[in-house]
């Protein structure tokens, strides 16, 4: 049993025009210590399966269904005082916009602070010492000015580091992290990303990474999740999906790589865009952009246009693909779910 | 700090030069100051010499400036109808209008945060609907009226007859519509608890009080609604912002998010608007005061206007404007202090 179990989570958004599905049947664990990349285009659901696992997911979007078992405890469901003592304390979160992400009028210090003694009884003193133990793992420069400091007086990547030391100031089991270095400058995003990996090796963090960045991707995780159209559609050893991505989609998304286009010559891109969730294609929802939906003989895959495809094993990986499951079984693979 | 107050204090000359200007300029359009001196039997000879005493056939700048060097030293002339110095009648009748204002802007404060940020964290109940709703009445609605129709339930008291009095709820529903009135709604009253000076306060007797509670509630009904909305507004807005979201991502709790992460930068918007919004209700007390017959600077000034008491009028619209450039200042001060982004300086931003 792994430290984190989701199960079929769906989410919904209750829109006027009616309900919109943005997660569907999404299924992953993590293991204590290790880290999950989740990729995908934007919209994908990569985001709101972060805020979903602790429940923060703005209305009107909700959790319609499926079970996240933490550490032998339902997440989904759990009262909100409960979870509170979840959230920050032993799951805790980074997210993208350092500049968004501090509030202007708190101090550094308050703001570390007010999390420790949020879940733990002890003095604001003790609390102190706590944050700033947290602040020089994180190699902040003089961290005891920074503590009396406001978010402004910071730069990006200062305030990056900070909010890396905030998620570890209770030493959590998970730190999920989305999109963490995408708002950073450049120079700045892998000084970053080797802190966040440094961190988390060193005291047994579990990551669940949330980018587009394939490259960070297969830099630091061992497993990954590709998801499309709020669903996941290719998952297994990080190494083994980058080398021989099985899924069109996530070999549009390899071959789309500016190291993998021929220099002079215009990039790869996957033709067209991620679909809107309230108007999802029938069958597979990639089939319209996907090279695949003719066999090689030129006959169309039926499948592809009808039924919503399940996953196939391929070695260490899952994939969820009419034409893998033919090559692999000789027959398409039917889904436990008919298109709606 | 200091380079703040003095670049502040540059702006404040300017800014009462300006209205000093407009003030004295209005002089010549208010009717024939020795007309209302004198009275009509006086014969024109008579006059042009009193003209010419008073300097009033002397070309604008002259009269402005010696005007200026007067006020300089506070002496903006005697007022006609008092026969003692403008700035001692107005002297008079400030204390009563600053604590008019004083009660309005505690029922603002008091009433407009809990409501505006209960509304914003349950914007459906039907608590915040109806807040919202009569807030909607409360700005549209003019002070003369809302005085008037305060002065019927609570001064005079109304007998509601409405419903069925032979029936159980229809008697009960009267009977609680039905108010006895009673409350004072003339003037200050006579439990006045006198300070210093010229101050005799309204607000440490229960008598006192009594008086200035329609008056206030009149006063603030104007603001409140426009706080409770603007509140509401800002609230809704920074709970949106990430770094509420970050908060609850960190397990904090709800209390903490809304009064302390949420509410302090709601108040940052607040406090700009409310400091200029303070220096409006001191005008808006003229029609409170009519209505009331409060005997403040409100009432004074419209007595003076009637009287073309032309000194009166000018030196009432220098203070308001002193009035107005004091508050402003003094919430930048605030503002600076509460807001950490903000600092003080005599640079321009």
């Amino acid at each position: 049993m792994s430290l984190l179990n989701v199960t079929d989570l769906d989410v919904r958004f209750a829109l006027r025009q009616g309900e919109v599905r943005a997660l569907r049947n999404v299924s992953f664990s993590l293991d204590r210590g290790e880290r999950l990349g989740i990729v995908g285009e934007s919209g994908a659901g990569k985001s709101v399966a972060a805020f979903s696992l602790l429940n923060l997911i703005a209305k009107p979007g909700f959790i319609a269904g499926g079970s996240i078992r933490f550490d032998g405890q339902e997440l989904n469901g759990m009262s909100e005082r409960c979870l509170r003592k979840i959230r920050g304390n032993r799951i805790s979160m980074i997210f993208q916009d350092p500049m968004m992400t501090l509030n202007p009028v708190l101090s550094i210090g308050e703001q570390m602070v007010e999390c420790l003694k949020a879940h733990r009884r002890i003095s604001s003193r003790e609390a102190r010492t706590i944050a700033l133990h947290k602040l020089q793992q994180v190699q902040i420069p003089s961290p005891e000015t920074r503590l009396d400091q406001y978010p402004h007086e910071l730069s990006g990547g200062m305030r990056q580091r900070i909010i890396i030391a905030i998620a570890l100031l209770l030493d959590p089991d998970i730190i999920i992290a989305d999109e963490p270095t995408t708002a950073l400058d450049v120079t700045i995003q892998a000084e970053i990303m080797a802190l966040l990996l440094e961190l988390c090796e060193k005291h047994n963090v579990g990551l669940i990474l949330i980018t587009h960045d394939l490259g960070v991707v297969s830099q630091v995780t061992q497993r990954m999740l590709v998801m499309y159209a709020g669903r996941v559609i290719e998952e297994g050893p990080t190494r083994e999906i980058i080398n021989d991505p099985q899924h069109p989609y996530t070999q549009g998304l390899m071959n789309a790589l500016p190291q993998m286009a021929t220099p002079g010559e215009r990039l790869n891109q996957i033709p067209g865009s991620m679909p809107s969730l309230s108007k999802l294609p029938s069958g597979c929802a990639f089939h319209p952009r996907c090279g695949f939906v003719k066999r090689a003989d030129g006959q169309p895959r039926r499948a592809c246009h009808d039924v919503i495809p399940d996953f196939v094993e391929s070695g260490n990986c899952r994939v969820a693909c009419h034409m893998v499951a033919e090559m692999l079984n000789g027959e398409p693979s039917l889904a436990k779910e008919e298109t709606p | 700090m200091i380079a703040f107050l003095t670049k502040r204090l540059m702006h404040a000359i300017l800014v009462m030069f300006v209205i000093s200007v407009l003030a004295f300029a209005i002089q010549g359009n208010l009717g024939d100051p020795i007309q209302q001196m004198v009275g009509q039997s006086v014969p024109e000879s008579e006059r042009e010499a009193l003209r010419e005493r008073f300097g009033l056939n002397d070309p604008f700048h002259t009269q402005y400036l010696r005007f200026a060097a007067n006020a300089l030293q506070g002496d903006f002339g005697f007022s006609y109808f008092y026969r003692e110095p403008a700035l001692d009648v107005i002297a008079r009748h400030l204390p009563a209008t600053l604590e008019l204002v004083f009660g309005a802007t505690l029922i603002i404060v008091l009433l407009s945060v809990p409501i505006g940020v209960y509304s914003a964290i349950k914007p459906r109940s039907p608590i915040s609907r109806f807040f919202m709703g009569v807030s909607i009445i409360g700005i549209s609605v003019p002070v003369f009226l809302t005085a008037i129709v305060l002065i019927q339930i609570f001064s005079i008291g109304m007998t509601v007859s409405l419903f069925p009095q032979d029936t159980a709820w229809g008697s009960w529903l009267n009977g609680f519509l039905s108010t006895e009135g009673g409350m004072p709604s003339f003037g200050r009253g006579q439990d006045l608890t006198h300070m210093v000076g010229y101050w005799d306060s309204n607000l440490f007797t229960l008598g006192g009080l009594r008086h200035l509670a329609l008056p206030s509630i009149a006063l603030a009904s104007i603001m409140l609604p426009l706080f409770i909305r603007l509140i509401r507004a800002e609230m809704q807005e920074v709970l949106q912002s990430e770094y509420v979201k970050f908060a609850r991502a960190k397990g904090i709790s709800l209390r903490r998010i809304y009064f302390v992460h949420a509410l302090k930068n709601t108040l940052l918007p607040v406090i700009t608007v409310g400091g200029v919004q303070i220096g409006t209700m001191v005008a808006y007390t003229i029609l409170t005061e009519t209505v009331f017959q409060w005997p403040g600077m409100g009432l004074m000034f419209i007595d003076a206007i009637n009287r073309a008491d032309i000194p009166l009028i000018v030196a009432y619209l220098m203070i308001v404007g002193v009035i107005f450039v004091v508050t402003n200042t003094l919430v930048d001060l605030v503002y600076g202090m509460v807001n950490p982004t903000v600092k003080l300086t005599g640079k321009p931003a």
